[in-house]
């Protein structure tokens, strides 16, 4: 080390000047880069990553699948179902083979995934409204206001949404279609959600940028809309994403118990019903509309893990 | 720490008695007939429904039905299954055999998940690591019948490894498919759960410490590293009961085992809308003492927890 050769007379240490240090570099301002934010980081660290791109094509495919199901198969699933077919294997034209009422598997696969999605998208859009009012105002305003809407998200969580809608599904059984079943789920599944954000709110409510527009004068709520919010819905997103793989699997499993959508309704969770009978002779009526429902699942878990990998500073220096 | 579980006690009461007034709002308030509705498609006998309008009191006021049902519940009369047979006795018999099972489930769950998310996170971005996250992530998404069938089929037809159903007294070796499973729902939550934290434990000051006084790397893992990563997975583990009594019923339902949740299962199946209503309000009812016991053990380990507001 140099000890002395640098030192002014009023130094008794070796000080380096500051150009010399990696200080510039750290202090440094690119003025001409381009500005970024979370969302502009996210998406440029989301799109090299392979399992965004591989989950993004499967979601696509299963909304496709789920917008037009004509272009994939001639064959109606519950008409032209013939007892002779009764659990027989592929043939010409009929891919996957047939159900023990002789209906197309692969036609079923295909129309039943409209329901599933369905499901998915409706739980998710409830959970998502009722998770942010709830969150956000409970998080935002505090006092009497949080106490009261944390109480009550403490008592709709405590009540596992699947037992919920069990019960929900057993007094409406007569009126159950892809609304009832939706609403019973989501009715439910929204407290994760609003705990969240709440979280959120409270860490982002107390930055600068709050004070500064509340110096401004501008409006409580306005704060809330404009600044606070889309300061905190990141987990939010994360976790609707992860929602919608639940709410598939949640609608899968009623139907499975026999309290979910009627059977003459096209779903995934009907058909693996149906077929658990038949798990010795013809385990291929189960396994295939089982496949179908765990790659979608998978795409959106996929999907979400992404996202949250991108938005959470934490998960991403965990990776 | 006497505060504490006070406070903690008196914050489980409106909870308890919010939970309990929606599960009886939800079947008891809605417009017509709640005993007819509960049966959905099926026609009860007409004295199964003059013994049920008796039981829950359908003539008075909803509010003073809400509290004779909540007197019930209080004294243990959740009322009468199909067969005649009180609820309570049914939960009775039927408990150890379900505990038997969650018991197991958490093991297997605890033991894999743990060692593999250990070994995860202090290989971060290896093979492992790798191969780890996308079975995880697959198991994840498998729905717990989905498992379950799977299980059914390739280890106990095809392989012949395991019954398919659980035999009369539900001995230990019939439970171990179900409770391997079982335990699959959790699994790689805990992997993940246990990978992250083991992460964020490996960068704290006193692992480095350890390393730097000379600590032997055998000796920092376990001591240092994994028993300060488990606090964590212990609480998912409670906060996760109530996914696991959900798992419980379908599993059992699927492999016949004689527990608390096939009985709910096969309520459901038959849409015996009474029983069933009593058996999730019992669930709900023990998934908030576990809550409620597990918070309490928390604030013994943790002095944090005891002395914050």
């Amino acid at each position: 080390m140099p000890s002395n050769t640098n030192t002014r007379p009023d130094q008794q240490h070796y000080v380096a000047p500051i150009e010399e240090t990696p200080l510039v570099a750290i202090d440094s301002v690119k003025a001409e880069g381009k500005p970024t934010n979370l969302w502009i980081d996210a998406w440029n660290d989301v799109r090299k990553r392979p399992m965004f791109w591989i989950s993004s094509v499967l979601i696509l495919l299963v909304v496709i699948v789920a917008l037009f199901p004509g272009w994939f198969t001639q064959t109606p699933p519950n008409n032209e179902c013939y007892l002779a077919n009764s659990n027989a294997g592929p043939t010409e034209g009929h891919p996957l083979g047939y159900t023990r009422q002789g209906c197309d598997i692969y036609s079923r696969i295909i129309h039943g995934t409209s329901t599933s999605l369905s499901v998915g998208i409706i739980v998710t859009s409830l959970v998502a409204v009722l998770g942010i009012l709830f969150g956000a105002f409970a998080g935002f305003y505090g006092g009497w206001l949080d106490a009261v809407l944390s109480r009550l998200g403490d008592i709709f969580f405590s009540i596992p949404y699947i037992l919920a809608a069990v019960v929900i599904m057993s007094v409406f059984s007569q009126y159950a279609n892809v609304w009832v079943i939706s609403l019973a789920i989501g009715i439910f599944a929204w407290p994760a959600t609003a705990r969240v954000l709440r979280a959120e709110i409270l860490r982002v409510k107390n930055s600068d940028f709050v004070m500064a527009s509340t110096a401004l004068g501008v409006s409580r709520f306005r704060i809330l809309l404009r600044h606070v919010l889309p300061n905190s819905i990141a987990p939010v997103i994360v976790i609707t994403t992860i929602s919608l793989a639940s709410a598939i699997v949640a609608e899968a499993t009623l139907s499975f118990l026999g309290v979910g959508l009627p059977s003459s309704t096209m779903s995934w969770g009907n058909d693996i019903s149906q077929a658990q009978t038949d798990l010795r002779t013809a385990p291929q009526t189960l396994i295939l509309p089982s496949i179908a429902l765990s790659v979608t699942v998978l795409s959106f878990i996929m999907l979400g893990e992404v996202v949250r990998d991108a938005l959470d500073p934490k998960a991403r220096a965990q990776r | 720490m006497a505060g504490y579980i006070v406070r903690r006690l008196l914050q489980a009461i409106p909870v308890l008695l919010g939970t309990t007034f929606l599960i009886y709002f939800m079947v008891f308030a809605m417009p017509g007939d709640p005993i007819v509705a509960l049966f959905g498609d099926k026609t009860p006998p007409p004295q199964v429904i003059e013994q049920l309008r008796a039981r829950y009191h359908l003539d008075q006021p909803f509010i003073v039905q809400y509290f004779i049902f909540l007197g019930n519940i209080f004294r243990g009369d959740l009322g009468v299954s199909f067969s005649g047979q009180p609820v309570s006795e049914i939960l009775a018999a039927t408990f150890p055999v379900t505990l038997r099972l969650a018991a197991l489930a958490v093991f297997f769950e605890m033991v894999a998940g743990v060692t593999i998310g250990l070994i995860s996170g202090l290989r971060k971005g290896g093979i492992f690591d790798a191969s780890a996250l996308v079975v995880s992530l697959i198991l994840i998404s498998l729905p717990i019948f989905v498992v379950a069938f799977v299980a059914q089929f390739v280890l106990g037809i095809q392989l012949g490894w395991f019954r398919t159903t659980v035999g009369q007294g539900a001995p230990i070796q019939d439970l171990i498919m179900p409770a391997i499973v079982l335990a699959t729902i959790s699994f790689a939550q805990i992997v993940r759960l246990t990978r992250a934290s083991v992460i964020d434990t490996e960068g704290q000051d006193f692992v480095r410490t350890a390393a730097s006084k000379g600590l032997p790397r055998t000796r920092i893992v376990p001591v240092h590293i994994l028993r300060n990563s488990l606090i964590p997975v212990v609480t998912y583990l409670a906060v996760d009961f109530g996914t696991l009594m959900v798992g419980a019923t379908v599993t059992e339902g699927i492999f016949n085992v004689p527990g608390v949740g096939r009985t709910l299962y096969q309520a459901i199946i038959r849409g015996e809308g009474p029983t069933v209503v009593s058996f999730v309000t019992v669930m709900v009812l023990i998934y908030l003492v576990v809550n409620l016991l597990v918070d309490l053990l928390y604030a013994v380990l943790d002095p944090r927890i005891r002395y914050a507001k």
